[in-house]
């Protein structure tokens, strides 16, 4: 492939505007204060504890969380290198909206019945990002009590998605984190609803997002869809073997293990504006349901119509 | 509040031991008394001891007559290894109560109640979160009668705090210890040649050293931390990740399904592995300990570094073969001639224990200490007529219970005498900390 389809067509902000308009979601808060002050009066509640987070000692190889350098470069510069260069011929526009610094909390959608689309994220954000950072993905708790992926998961970035494990990267660590709202409803829809976004799960991650301050950073994600496309479930085997779904797909379960293997459907990422969530005027942001709701909505929107328009423009499933 | 009169229940536990000892060496400490069904098992100096049951009106009264103003409870059974479970079951729950019942009370003296719980008060869990803190309960019902024990052990103790808004309460819930004294079922575990793991997992782990934990519970005595509070050292761990540093073999081998069966079969054939390790082996735990050390705790020891020290104990064991520690045996008769006899010169003659590594330099022969503590609960004499008489011994004895301005006038009555340097000494001691003197 031409390295030059996978660079990032940088975009400038004022090109594409944010889906949500700012107006409205203000007008949602009934009493706008300064958001300084309302930062004080959380920091005075809850005491701030990140001076006390454990020094990183440099002799080990694996962190508090479990991930592991070896492990994740190992992954990183044979499988998904190639499956992010050669495969899917990743093309990542608006990488600039990933902020180089701080906590923020990143939203796509979700597909493919072996998802590869947060591989494929984090692999942008290394890849073509001016600062590269580590990409925490959240992976179900499933994944935690299931032998070998339990194992696997947390050495190459997952974490089991619970609010506090977010809330703790984004807000103690200032790290990246990866969401996908739709979680299992997203990977398991069927081919004939393809980039049609399921509920956004209860608005949680608008809720950590808040909590820990950081700014929402949505993604468009477009051939994940194609790359393992789900036909139908068999719930008997589903319960045989104790996995979330028992998918049939283009080439699994008829060819076993090699079922494991995607499709080169051409993969666009697109990272969208952030949302910042600090800026809202009200002491406890995440108390109002109804804000929550509005912006969890707002975000699946943003999503939603941008897939559209990446979907009008794209001529073919394998060449993009 | 400064603790001054401290009663450690479960004083022959290790925890018990190592926490007198700690406190033995603060000369603002004045009274230590331990109690407990069975006889020390560390060697301590000053430190009194009770052979007494868990029954309340008797720990009752030695709270009274003593005018204890903190108890530190450490008595909890968190392991499985320790005792059976009919008897920690007894000891964790109905001795819990005892002890509480005879810590409240509007007329209780008591100020302060340390108590050690431990982080398996949160179990091990798929649904968990990668730090727990202190807010957060346990997600799921216990599994173990050792887990259902802790949890009500800390609902007794929620409902203490609840019911005697006075008194300062705080719970330290432990992480899993290792030590070089220490018998635990992790250290038990991993002091297997060759260590079985479940296939297909790798949980996190973390581990406290056995000094961090006598430090955590120095600690709460010496401020006044209401609240709970994890303890666990810095760093989490993988479980291969410890086996590689210990220098050790991972094999896994326990099934994931059925490891309950596979792991009765091992321990047929000799290999133990307890039942309320099997959670953690799964799914793994580590705490957020970062509240503690907010509170200016400051751990000695890593996880990797507590890791690597038990290596080094591994390492030494076939050589040393036992030959370190285990030589000391209470005798009563003995430690109490030592303690009380006005024969007793030398009070340190038999040989020191191991203090630890951080503790405060001996401020006083200890056994000066210890006369003066019996001498102070007797009511305070007044300067007595025939004063020049009395050995420098008695007089240091009789200063702790005058008041400063006795003791001023008391300077200079034997400056203008006598003028024995260690009297002077000891008043000038007293005078410089007042906070000594106001009884």
């Amino acid at each position: 492939m031409a390295d030059d389809t996978r660079r990032s067509t940088l975009r400038q902000p004022t090109q594409e505007p944010s889906r949500i308009d700012e107006d409205d979601r203000l007008a949602l808060v009934e009493d706008p204060g300064p958001a300084a002050a309302s930062a004080k009066a959380v920091a005075e509640r809850e005491p701030d504890l990140r001076e006390y987070l454990a020094p990183i000692e440099t002799e080990r190889q694996v962190t508090d969380w479990g991930r592991s350098e070896r492990v994740e470069g190992f992954f990183d510069r044979t499988l998904i290198d190639f499956y992010y260069n050669l495969w899917f011929r990743c093309e990542v526009e608006g990488i600039e909206h990933v902020p180089a610094e701080g906590g923020a909390l990143l939203v796509s959608n979700h597909s493919g019945a072996l998802p590869p689309d947060a591989p494929m994220i984090a692999k942008a954000i290394k890849e073509e990002h001016p600062h590269p950072r580590p990409l925490h993905l959240t992976v179900e708790h499933f994944f935690k009590g299931y032998p070998g992926l339990s194992m696997l998961l947390p050495k190459i970035g997952g974490v089991p998605a619970h609010p506090a494990n977010v809330h703790r990267l984004l807000a103690d660590e200032q790290q990246l984190v990866l969401v996908f709202p739709e979680g299992r409803k997203g990977t398991e829809k069927l081919y004939k609803d393809r980039y049609r976004l399921r509920r956004f799960g209860r608005g949680g991650f608008v809720e950590a997002a808040m909590r820990a301050r950081a700014p929402i950073v949505p993604i468009a994600l477009v051939g994940a869809e194609e790359a393992m496309p789900i036909f139908a479930h068999i719930p008997a085997l589903q319960k045989l073997t104790g996995l979330i779904y028992f998918p049939i797909t283009p080439l699994f379960p008829h060819l076993g293990l090699l079922g494991t293997a995607y499709l080169p459907a051409k993969f666009k990422i697109r990272f969208l504006p952030p949302v910042p969530t600090d800026d809202l005027g009200v002491d406890e942001p995440w108390e109002d349901q109804g804000l929550v709701q509005t912006i969890a909505h707002d975000i699946r929107a943003t999503i939603q119509d941008e897939l559209l328009d990446m979907l009008g423009k794209r001529k073919s499933v394998w060449f993009g | 509040m400064r603790s001054r009169r401290v009663l450690i229940t479960g004083l022959s536990t290790y925890w018990g031991g190592r926490l007198a000892q700690a406190l033995e060496q603060d000369p603002e400490i004045e009274t230590v008394i331990g109690i407990d069904r069975r006889p020390p098992k560390l060697a301590l100096e000053r430190t009194e001891f009770v052979q007494v049951s868990d029954a309340h009106s008797l720990i009752r009264r030695i709270v009274d007559a003593a005018e204890i103003d903190t108890i530190v409870d450490t008595r909890l059974v968190v392991d499985s290894i320790v005792t059976s479970r009919a008897r920690a079951h007894e000891n964790n729950v109905i001795g819990t109560m005892n002890v509480l019942a005879a810590a409240g009370g509007p007329s209780s003296p008591v100020r302060k109640l340390v108590f050690k719980s431990s982080a398996r008060y949160y179990g091990a869990e798929q649904d968990d979160p990668a730090f727990f803190t202190e807010d957060m309960r346990r997600p799921h019902p216990p599994r173990t009668p050792i887990e259902r024990d802790i949890c009500e052990a800390e609902a007794n103790v929620r409902d203490f705090r609840h019911k005697n808004p006075e008194t300062t309460v705080t719970v330290l819930r432990f992480a899993n210890a290792l030590g070089p004294d220490l018998k635990t079922s992790w250290q038990a575990y991993l002091n297997l040649a060759v260590i079985p793991t479940i296939l297909g997992f790798d949980p996190r782990v973390q581990f406290l050293h056995e000094d961090d934990m006598a430090n955590c519970l120095e600690h709460a005595v010496k401020h006044d931390l209401d609240g709970t509070f994890n303890c666990a050292a810095d760093g989490v761990l993988v479980l291969s990740e410890v086996i590689d540093l210990l220098g050790k073999t991972m094999a896994p081998v326990l099934p994931p399904w059925g490891t309950g069966l596979a792991t009765q079969a091992l321990a047929r054939a000799g290999v133990p592995i307890k039942p309320e390790i099997l959670p953690q082996l799964r799914f793994g735990r580590a705490l957020d300990n970062r509240r503690y050390k907010a509170t200016g705790f400051r751990y000695q020891h890593t996880t990797r570094e507590t890791i690597l020290r038990l290596r080094e104990q591994q390492r030494l064991e076939p050589i040393l073969r036992g030959a370190v520690g285990g030589s000391y045996r209470y005798e009563s008769a003995v430690e109490e001639f030592l303690r009380f006899s006005p024969s007793v010169r030398q009070p340190n003659a038999r040989p020191a224990p191991l203090a630890p590594a951080n503790s405060a330099p001996r401020a006083r022969l200890a056994g000066e200490q210890q006369e003066r503590e019996q001498l102070a609960a007797a009511p305070p004499r007044p300067a007595p007529t025939a004063y020049g008489s009395l050995p420098a011994r008695e007089i240091q004895a009789i200063l702790p219970s005058l008041s400063p301005e006795d003791l001023r006038a008391l300077r200079e009555h034997e400056v203008a005498n006598a003028a024995r340097t260690t009297v002077l000494r000891s008043i000038d001691r007293l005078l410089a900390a007042p906070a000594t003197s106001a009884r």
